[in-house]
């Protein structure tokens, strides 16, 4: 079992167009490390100075990260982390 | 029960529990039945208090014309009420909204201004603080602004649900003008200091999103983070699948937000079984389904009907 990482349209590009990637990782900043060897550019994509990106949002089993512990928060196989670009609608 | 008036019924909704979707007897979800108020929506509480407050302050007098943002509840409950208390009643509402919603507001005799899909909700508010500025004499209540929306849950649906679930643990509620989180949210943190306060939002597909900017995000100015303790994106497939299943094991006809909701409430129920927590979870039923059966979300397979429901709100 691992991680499944869910991308949204776009960064496609950097997965060879694929909707979800498989990561592996204890924390999401693990994973995303993790992500990064596997998928080149996807990491500075996500984080900018050891923090997630203002315009992105980042879930894990549909719970926002920003209230569990970022960058921090702890993953484990079989949960479903679902990267978004924060919209209108979104309240930040 | 007895009641003097259609309106002096409001509130005082039943909790019930779900023994069916309930993980374990340590773990109990309970619904707040909010479609059982007199439009059939928990929008009631605030339309009722928004126009209480504002014949209080003098800014609501016979023949006034009130004027409304709304993707359709809270429009539905002030028609009402504007049309008992003798108001007209113009609404702002994005035009990708179900039909039943616009058949409502014109029974109770409200007008309605479509506003473009593209935007949602946020777009009928734009168009409505438009609208306000060219008829200065038209009294907008402004739902995401009104701190009696919030008051209004803040003195009836909080102290009911802390009546009915003193050993309350968790309050799972839709985030859209922020009120009921914020009133509930107040109100139980005050008598349970740790009760854990979960907003569910709604999270469309591209076809809603999709013309979008990145930046112009809305935030309503009821909303205040720290009340909260946790957030949910919900997924259109999700809230669908929640409000199937809803129905189908505890025999609630529900509208499609609260599936959302009841998804937030299964993701924190889930969290208490893991780390071996007793939790007593109260959600909000914010109406019933009959306004949805045109979406058909309630019809075929669940592929079907997130098909159908592409493109529409919701929540």
């Amino acid at each position: 079992m691992a991680i499944e990482v869910r991308i949204p349209t776009i960064l496609r590009n950097l997965t060879g167009g694929a909707k979800a990637v498989d990561g592996e990782g204890a924390t999401l900043s693990e994973l995303i490390t993790n992500l990064d060897k596997n998928y080149p550019g996807i990491g500075e994509r996500l984080v900018e100075n050891g923090q997630l990106r203002r315009f992105i949002n980042v879930y894990l089993n549909d719970e926002d990260v920003r209230f569990l512990g970022g960058l921090d928060t702890p993953v484990s196989d079989g949960d479903t982390v679902t990267v978004l670009p924060a919209v209108a609608g979104g309240m930040r | 029960m007895r009641f003097d008036s259609l309106l002096d019924s409001l509130g005082r909704t039943p909790l019930v529990g779900l023994p069916n979707l309930s993980p374990s007897p340590e773990v109990r979800l309970w619904a707040k039945l909010e479609d059982r108020n007199p439009t059939g929506s928990i929008k009631d509480r605030a339309a009722f208090y928004m126009i209480e407050q504002a014949e209080k302050e003098g800014r609501l007098t016979p023949g006034c014309t009130i004027l409304e943002p709304t993707s359709g509840n809270t429009g539905i409950s002030l028609a009402m009420v504007a049309r008992l208390r003798g108001y007209r009643m113009v609404c702002v509402m994005p035009e990708n909204t179900s039909a039943e919603r616009s058949q409502l507001l014109r029974m109770w005799g409200a007008e309605i201004h479509y506003s473009p899909a593209e935007g949602g909700s946020n777009e009928a508010v734009r168009v409505a603080k438009r609208m306000a500025e060219e008829h200065p004499d038209w009294v907008m209540l402004y739902q995401y602004g009104n701190q009696a929306n919030a008051r209004a849950h803040y003195e009836t649906t909080g102290p009911e649900i802390l009546a009915d679930l003193p050993e309350i643990t968790h309050f799972v509620a839709g985030l859209g003008t922020t009120g009921t989180l914020m009133g509930v949210g107040r109100y139980l943190r005050e008598h349970r200091p740790d009760v854990q306060i979960v907003a569910a939002e709604p999270r469309y597909g591209e076809l809603v999103y999709g013309l979008r900017n990145l930046d112009e995000g809305f935030v309503p100015e009821l909303y205040d983070e720290t009340v909260l303790s946790t957030r949910f994106s919900v997924p259109s497939d999700a809230a669908l699948r929640r409000t199937r299943e809803l129905l189908d094991k505890e025999g609630i006809f529900a509208g499609i937000s609260t599936g959302g909701v009841l998804h937030a409430a299964l993701g924190v129920a889930a969290k208490a079984v893991k780390a071996g927590q007793r939790a007593d979870i109260a959600f909000v039923v914010a109406d019933a389904g009959w306004k949805y059966l045109s979406t058909g979300a309630y019809e075929g397979t669940l592929e079907e009907a997130e098909k159908r429901l592409e493109g529409q709100l919701w929540a």
